[in-house]
């Protein structure tokens, strides 16, 4: 399988690029913060056996950021519109990081396309006490420091330099993910007391040694929806899909498979 | 020309230390740093100074606003602008000014900005600026919204000085069914409203405006910037259909007068060394965070690597090369400062006369031998056609 070709679709009049491939059970995966530019290895192995979708949010990689890009619920919306436009049915969404929090603000609008939700390391919710770091104040290099957990990976990260052309992607996904979680910082105080709303079955994945967002939020979130199930993955970080991408595959698709 | 003495109250008595073992002295330098006592002295000698400007026949004197930072102890100008109210009585008081975004209600700014207008009849000269991008991170602002809170800000502010009320304003940001300002500004139509800046075209634009045509500071930048962003505003104005005057446009500098070349500056270099180096230091992540400037301008500022005021050399012969400082014996400064009016035309010079860690009483040297020998051979320049303007 190469990697597939973009494609475009109008959503509230804007420009919404994504790639789909493989077949099975539609998986639509929602990126976080950094974008989905790259097609990353994880994506082509859950492109097998299912019918894979990647959007680009509004104002992030290849999509055109929308003058109503405000706030998180716009993503929600977005989402919605999204999946309506493409008339994807019994979605699993799997959301990381910015993008599950994107999923639960859809699911608790109504997203009855949806069909199971796993959310990985996934912001959107603060558990009080629980420390977070601060990724708009962390420059390139401790940015990979933190949210690594395998320090090589991470210098090995920091090495690589940047072309121009992701230079200019990170910039822009800087300014679109600043727009939605700078302020309140990487939660909506709101999103908590209608969390009882999401009733498809849920998993949560987290890397146990995950510093921006330690487990304790997936703590809470696990609390906050019924039935969910909180897995932990040890000695990862914030990017499962990246540090421990055998595992979080097998879980994700695991769980596609049950429901 | 009109000369202010602009006052940044750094927390002079900061460990240089510091400078090695923090990567900032903004956002998240420990305040343990901070010694109550030490500001008490700090706050009081400052206020002092400020004072003693409007007796040694200053046009005015300024303050501003800078939020967790030993950078400037005026988190609150507004404080200082208060006090500074009743112990002086000639001097304009200039606020350069209130970061308007960083209020939750910027009816508070109208409100206290004619109080002091009021108390001091007329004295008020009111600076609005966004705050700079490591306040957005002290504050938890979303800096995206800056520029869009700026401006609907200052159009609030501006109507409730100017509109008999009550009137209604409906904005994204705020939205207030009754303006109705108790008290109403002194100066008619209202208090002189500068617009301090590092430089941006955006800002240039909106101050020049018709409309506006609100006074133009460059703030401490190299003297080839300075000249580059008054004739830019000239050059704006002129596309807008007419003439910038010279009081439309100002420059604040640090500067230091000695009894001769070599003593000023034998004198003045660990202080604005120690500005440069101590006081303004932060990471790219804080003085740039995303939203703050446009994307196309982050573009440009990525491209230069850094922002010029930042990444320049940090001894004092660069800087007074590059014409961001100035010092010498009176001579030298009053011929620096006089070439440079020559060239820029601006009627408002807002001179540094403390900086770094520049200590009282040689400040109060330096605003002497400013008032007594280089002032009144600056003052005469321009006002002529000031004048007919």
């Amino acid at each position: 399988m190469g990697v597939p070709e973009p494609a475009t679709v109008a959503i509230n009049g804007c420009e919404v690029a994504y790639r789909r491939t493989g077949a099975g059970p539609t998986l639509l995966y929602l990126h976080g913060a950094g974008g989905a530019f790259d097609w990353a290895p994880f994506m082509e192995r859950l492109a097998e056996g299912h019918d894979l979708v990647v959007p680009e949010h509004p104002g992030f990689g290849r999509s055109a950021t929308p003058e109503w890009l405000e706030s998180i619920e716009d993503l929600a919306y977005y989402v919605l519109e999204f999946a309506e436009a493409l008339d994807l049915r019994d979605v699993h969404v799997v959301g990381s990081s910015l993008g599950g929090w994107i999923a639960m603000e859809a699911a608790v609008r109504g997203f009855p396309r949806m069909r199971s939700l796993t959310l990985s390391c996934s912001a959107g919710v603060r558990a009080k006490g629980v420390p977070t770091g601060d990724p708009f104040l962390w420059n390139r290099a401790q940015q990979f420091r933190a949210v690594l957990h395998d320090q090589a990976l991470a210098e090995a990260a920091i090495a690589r330099e940047p072309t121009p052309e992701q230079a200019e992607i990170d910039l822009k996904n800087r300014y679109a993910f600043a727009r939605v979680a700078w302020e309140p910082r990487l939660h909506n105080p709101k999103l908590k007391k209608w969390l009882h709303r999401i009733r498809v079955p849920t998993q949560l994945l987290w890397g146990a040694e995950d510093r921006l967002l330690p487990p304790g939020h997936g703590e809470e979130i696990a609390r906050l929806i019924p039935g969910a199930v909180l897995r932990l993955i040890p000695d990862c970080g914030h990017l499962p899909q990246i540090e421990r991408m055998d595992a979080w595959v097998a879980a994700v698709a695991g769980f596609i498979a049950e429901h | 020309m009109r000369i202010f003495f602009f006052h940044l109250m750094p927390y002079a008595a900061l460990d240089p230390a510091t400078e090695t073992e923090h990567d900032s002295a903004w956002v998240t330098l420990p305040n343990r740093h901070f010694d109550p006592a030490t500001g008490a002295d700090l706050y009081n000698a400052y206020m002092d100074e400020l004072e003693a400007a409007d007796a040694l026949g200053f046009d005015g004197i300024g303050v501003n606003e800078h939020h967790q930072t030993a950078y400037g102890l005026m988190p609150s100008p507004i404080v200082i602008a208060s006090a500074l109210a009743r112990r002086t009585r000639n001097a304009k008081i200039a606020i350069l000014g209130s970061a308007l975004p960083l209020r939750n209600h910027p009816l508070t700014l109208a409100e206290e900005h004619a109080m002091i207008d009021v108390i001091t009849r007329g004295r008020l000269i009111s600076g609005f600026v966004r705050g700079i991008g490591a306040e957005y991170h002290s504050f938890g602002r979303n800096p995206t919204e800056s520029h869009d809170r700026f401006h609907e800000a200052h159009d609030l502010i501006v109507q409730a000085w100017t509109q008999p009320g009550p009137t209604s304003f409906e904005g994204r940001y705020y939205d207030v069914r009754y303006v109705n300002l108790w008290p109403r500004p002194y100066q008619k139509p209202h208090p002189p409203i500068w617009i301090p800046s590092q430089g941006s075209r955006e800002t240039i634009d909106w101050a020049a405006h018709p409309d506006r045509r609100y006074t133009y500071l460059q703030t401490f930048s190299p003297a080839s910037a300075v000249a580059k962003y008054l004739a830019l505003y000239r050059e704006v104005a002129r596309g807008y259909g007419y003439e910038a005057k010279d009081d439309q446009l100002g420059w604040a500098v640090p500067v230091y007068v000695g009894t001769d070349d070599e003593s000023a500056r034998r004198e003045a270099r660990p202080h604005i060394e120690a500005f440069r180096r101590r006081f303004l230091r932060m990471t790219n992540e804080m003085l740039l965070p995303p939203g703050y400037t446009s994307l196309a301008s982050m573009r440009g500022i990525f491209a230069a690597k850094r922002q010029s005021v930042l990444s320049d050399g940090n001894d004092m012969d660069g800087m007074i090369a590059a014409g961001m400082f100035i010092c010498g014996g009176s001579e030298t400064v009053a011929a620096a400062l006089a070439k440079h009016h020559e060239t820029m035309g601006f009627r408002q010079l807002l001179v540094m006369l403390q900086f770094g860690t520049l200590p009282h009483d040689m400040t109060m040297a330096n605003l002497e031998r400013f008032a007594r020998h280089v002032m009144p051979k600056l003052k005469p320049l321009g006002e002529t056609r000031a004048a007919a303007a």
